[in-house]
């Protein structure tokens, strides 16, 4: 199983971190800090391994960020390569050409995409299809709580929220209300045109500071 | 109070700030405003306030006050606030903290909602954080929900149960059977959690192991379809149908068919066809050969497809990628003992791949390096090996020393290329090799007596270039001191002769005693060197008396004492001096497989005193006697007394002290019944308690005996551990060979024989002492029986 992931850039800056096995803050700290020193000491072309205290480290970098990953003795590294890049394109579909900017900013976001692929350490879902319809509803689900009081209409149209005939009729009411409501209209550009005017994650170096 | 901002604001806030003590204001600030708002009513901002402390957090600024705003969230009916409840929860609280107990009845009851979202994040968390009460509590749910959900739900129900099981061994057993059952599904993500499930269980336990093995035809099933499938949009990566579900497959494969024939055979043309058919163009496809060639070397596969995985790893070897390149070195790695031959073919890449840049690679070439060395390729794999210590990264320098130690200690073709081999290493790692080269070297210096030319010229030489590496310094003072005259007479067959005079080979030594990069043990291994030479050498030993009454007044307490006693055998006890700094004798190596006395319980051939091969070290008695010969007499310093080591017929003195320890060991217990004197060619000579023990006598040569000693049982007990030790007087020469067994079955239907091999060239009277040891009933028997003569004819 993996026993954590980490994404930090290239100055060291962590961006996102998941920890699946019970540790201390403290020690979390520790391995932290130690864990980027190495990574960031290796050079371009070295491989993507390396044994570190009992565990296997993984690691990959996309543009400006380090996606790293700590597995047991048993896993097989190249999945887990494989299961980090799955990840990268989870978040590309998501946030559409995604960058390091777009993880600083909707961190929570991207926490709930990795909470869609990965559960306790190990892949979930192997379909990306399925992990974006669930992320998708799962957000609809929040945009319409965020917008209705707690109710008994609320915990009904919860329950709808789970096939997309029903989604889409509230999606309607969504666009109706929208048109009253200026809040959703943040909500409406979500799903319908994102426009994020920044570098795609594969295309060249993000902005970091 | 500074009005709250929302999440993005604030991000962009901190990260604004140019100093870091303008971000801890910042940061302060918004703390302080997200503790007053969690002090307030709900008013709807709550989980962006949650948000602003967990990205605060993830900066590293301490948070421990949001846990029970995580808490109060959790409770919340709306999902916006549950979803980053959850979140605060994973990130905040882990089962250490006290806190972390009081969300376990949210988790109950979300996991019992209506929507299989909040079902999904109550899942997550408990997968994540949950401790072991927690699982205990909410296992029967996670089982009801496994058994009756949609699959959105059961995939996380069984990995949350992989969780529980992880946690608390003891609850696997509730979720076997539904596991089993999973295996139905056709969800991918379902059947992936159902592996997963399915190997957490097997690992935990062998009976569990032994049930799941039936369901081997199931997943050789499943992973056929996956293979042979045509191209299914959904879980294609590059041309691989669901490469996970197709890894763990193969893992859990792996684990049933270790050790058992049947689910191996099972598998096996499942496993063919993954190897032939799958991809290996991109990184996926080499993943799952590279579980396939796992599970193909672990479990009881045919050889043919052994070698089919054999030679995979071989071409993942001459792969570009370096990931691949490492991956199939440490598979490579695993086998190599058992599989020797198959991985000696790819002992050229491997060598290659010494020269790589990468640390890792590095490392893993320079193990596969060491284990693939043998005796026919020793030479060769020598010539890389020294070629890459003098280029590789410090920290694997220690490693390679060492191993390089270890292959030439094995497998050296001859002694001279054994000392070169390692002088070469001194030269060039002297500092990282471990303490106790030195003395194994010496000793293996001592040992070559034919090389003492050569060696001293060869370490003379290295010691003027270089006297930076202690372990070759000490080495090198060790053996000028010794075998100084060696190097004065100059006439060397192995070397180019050069002309040292003794004056130079003292300036040398006082060099390195003076020098300040000689740590204290080198300058006391010079000082000792100097002494010695003042045997061997005729002009200068003046100045060898100056130079150590200088040092009778050195700061180092080492060097002090001894240069003071050296002066003292120059005044008080010169008439000793040169009896005392003779020629060291050859060194006795301790070695493990060394015995002095009687062992227990192994095999009895190992005890006897072996024929003695020229050269061998010698018995510790022998030395002894030796050094108090010495230090009776005074005798010239010569060779001779090495010489007297090896030149004499050495086996009557090695077999005297060791059979005189063996019959001291075993004397002092009561003979038993004296055997038959019966001048017929076999002879009963034990019968006690059943047990019977006969020996017989062929004649071999002038002098050789070969002695048939032949036990059986008459008793109706089984009789196991059966061994015979045996001890003859000084002169006799005793081999014995391995017996036929150790067991005696009840009521004479088999019988354990054992041959001894005598030497009787002094033609004395022959004895035999006899020990018997056996275990009857549970209880061990110990007899001797001694047998005064034997049958002759």
């Amino acid at each position: 199983m993996m026993q954590f992931m980490l994404l930090f850039s290239r100055q060291g800056k962590l961006r996102l971190q998941k920890w699946y096995v019970p540790l201390s803050d403290k020690e979390k700290k520790k391995i932290t800090r130690e864990l980027v020193q190495t990574v960031l000491a290796r050079k371009p072309k070295m491989c993507s391994f390396l044994e570190w205290r009992d565990l296997k480290i993984v690691y990959k970098r996309y543009a400006s960020l380090y996606f790293c990953c700590a597995i047991e003795d048993q896993d097989n590294e190249l999945i887990t390569l494989e299961i980090i890049h799955r990840y990268v394109e989870l978040l590309d579909k998501y946030f559409g050409s995604v960058c390091e900017l777009d993880i600083i900013f909707n961190f929570e976001k991207a926490y709930f995409i990795l909470d869609e692929f990965l559960l306790g350490g190990e892949a979930q879902e192997t379909s990306k299809k399925n992990v974006l319809k669930a992320i998708e509803q799962a957000d609809l689900l929040q945009e319409l709580c965020a917008f209705l009081s707690p109710s008994p209409v609320m915990s009904t149209l919860m329950c709808l929220c789970t096939d997309w005939l029903p989604s889409l009729l509230l999606l309607l009411l969504l666009l109706l209300l929208s048109t009253l409501h200026a809040e959703l209209l943040s909500a409406w550009h979500l799903f319908l045109c994102p426009e994020h005017l920044t570098l795609s994650l594969f295309g060249g170096g993000g902005q970091s500071t | 109070m500074s009005p709250s901002v929302p999440l993005q604001e604030m991000i962009r806030a901190i990260r604004s700030a140019r100093t870091q003590c303008e971000e801890r204001g910042v940061i302060q600030r918004e703390c302080a405003a997200i503790r007053a708002q969690f002090r307030q009513a709900d008013n709807g901002g709550r989980s962006h306030n949650l948000a602003k402390l967990l990205y605060v957090h993830m900066l590293g600024y301490p948070a421990h006050f949001g846990q029970m705003e995580c808490v109060r969230m959790i409770a919340s009916p709306r999902y916006s606030e549950k979803r980053v409840g959850y979140l605060g929860a994973m990130m905040l609280l882990d089962e250490k903290q006290d806190a972390s107990l009081l969300i376990t009845n949210s988790i109950k009851n979300d996991l019992s909602h209506s929507n299989q979202y909040v079902q999904s994040l109550a899942l997550c968390t408990l997968a994540c954080m949950g401790s072991a009460e927690m699982c205990r509590d909410l296992a029967p749910e996670i089982d009801r929900l496994l058994r009756a959900s949609n699959s959105y739900i059961k995939k996380k129900a069984a990995l949350c149960a992989v969780h529980i099981v992880r946690k608390v061994q003891d609850l696997g057993e509730l979720f076997a059977p539904t596991a089993r059952s999973l295996l139905a599904e056709k969800n991918h993500g379902v059947l992936h959690g159902a592996v997963v499930l399915i190997t957490e269980l097997c690992g935990q336990n062998t009976e569990t192991l032994e049930k799941f093995r039936k369901t081997v035809p199931d997943l050789v099933q499943i992973m056929k379809g996956l293979v042979i499938s045509g191209y299914s949009p959904e879980h294609d990566v590059a041309g691989i149908s669901d490469p996970f579900l197709q890894v763990r497959i193969l893992r859990l494969l792996r684990i049933l068919g270790r050790n058992n024939e049947a689910a191996s055979d099972a598998m096996n043309d499942l496993l063919a066809q993954v190897a032939t058919n799958t991809d290996s163009t991109k990184t996926v496809g080499n993943a799952v050969l590279y579980e396939t060639v796992l599970t193909v070397l672990d479990i009881k596969s045919e050889s043919g497809l052994r070698v089919l995985a054999v030679n995979i790893l071989g071409r993942f070897l001459l792969n570009n990628d370096r990931n691949i390149r490492y991956i199939a070195m440490t598979s490579l790695q695993k086998i190599v003992g058992t599989d020797h031959n198959a991985v000696q073919r790819h002992r050229g890449t491997i060598v290659d791949c010494l020269k790589d840049q990468d640390a890792s690679v590095k490392r893993r070439a320079l193990e596969l390096s060491l284990a693939l060395v043998s005796a026919t390729n020793i030479r060769s794999m020598m010539k890389e090996l020294l070629l890459f210590l003098s280029s590789c990264p410090p920290e694997l320098k220690a490693e390679a020393a060492s191993g390089i130690f270890n292959a030439a200690e094995r497998y050296a073709p001859s002694q001279r290329w054994h000392i070169d081999t390692i002088l070469h290493v001194l030269t060039t790692a002297g500092g990282d090799v471990r303490d106790e080269t030195v003395p194994n070297l010496i000793q293996l210096i001592t040992n070559t007596s034919e090389l003492h030319c050569y060696t001293v010229h060869k370490l003379y030489r290295a010691l003027l270039k270089d006297i930076s590496q202690q372990s070759l310094v000490q080495v090198a003072c060790w053996c000028i001191g010794e075998y100084g005259d060696l190097l004065v007479k100059g006439e060397c067959q192995e070397t180019e002769p050069v002309q040292v005079s003794e004056d130079d080979i003292l300036d040398a030594l006082e060099t390195v005693l003076q020098s300040h990069m000689s740590s204290p043990t080198t300058r006391g291994f010079a000082l000792t060197a100097t002494m010695k030479l003042s045997t061997r050498i005729t002009d200068n030993v003046d100045r060898i008396r100056s130079v150590v009454s200088i040092y009778g007044s050195c700061i180092d307490v080492e060097l002090q004492q001894r240069a003071v006693e050296y002066n003292a055998l120059f005044k008080k006890y010169d008439h000793m001096r040169a009896a005392v700094l003779e020629r060291m004798p050859v060194i006795e190596k301790n070695s493990p497989g060394h015995t002095n006395g009687v062992s227990t319980g192994e095999p009895v051939k190992e005890l006897k005193p072996v024929q003695v091969k020229q050269g061998e070290p010698q018995h510790a008695a022998n030395q002894v006697c030796d050094l108090l010969d010495l230090l009776g007499g005074s005798e010239e310093p010569q060779q001779p007394q090495l010489a007297a080591c090896s030149v004499v017929p050495a086996p009557p003195i090695s077999t005297s002290t060791a059979g005189g320890d063996l019959l001291d060991l075993l004397g002092g217990l009561e003979p038993t019944p004296l055997p038959l004197l019966t001048p017929a060619p076999t002879m009963t000579v034990y019968e006690k308690d059943g047990v019977t023990l006969t020996l017989s006598c062929e004649k071999q040569s002038d002098s050789g005996l070969m002695v048939t000693l032949t036990a059986s049982n008459s008793t109706d007990s089984n009789i196991s551990g059966f061994t015979l030790q045996a001890a003859v007087p000084k002169s006799v020469q005793l081999h014995m060979k391995a017996p036929s067994g150790d067991s005696l079955p009840p009521s004479d239907t088999a019988k354990v024989t054992q041959m001894v091999v005598l030497n009787n060239p002094n033609k004395v009277n022959l004895k035999m002492r006899i020990r018997i040891c056996y275990t009857i009933r549970g209880s061990t028997v110990q007899d001797t029986i001694q047998i005064d003569s034997f049958p002759t004819h």
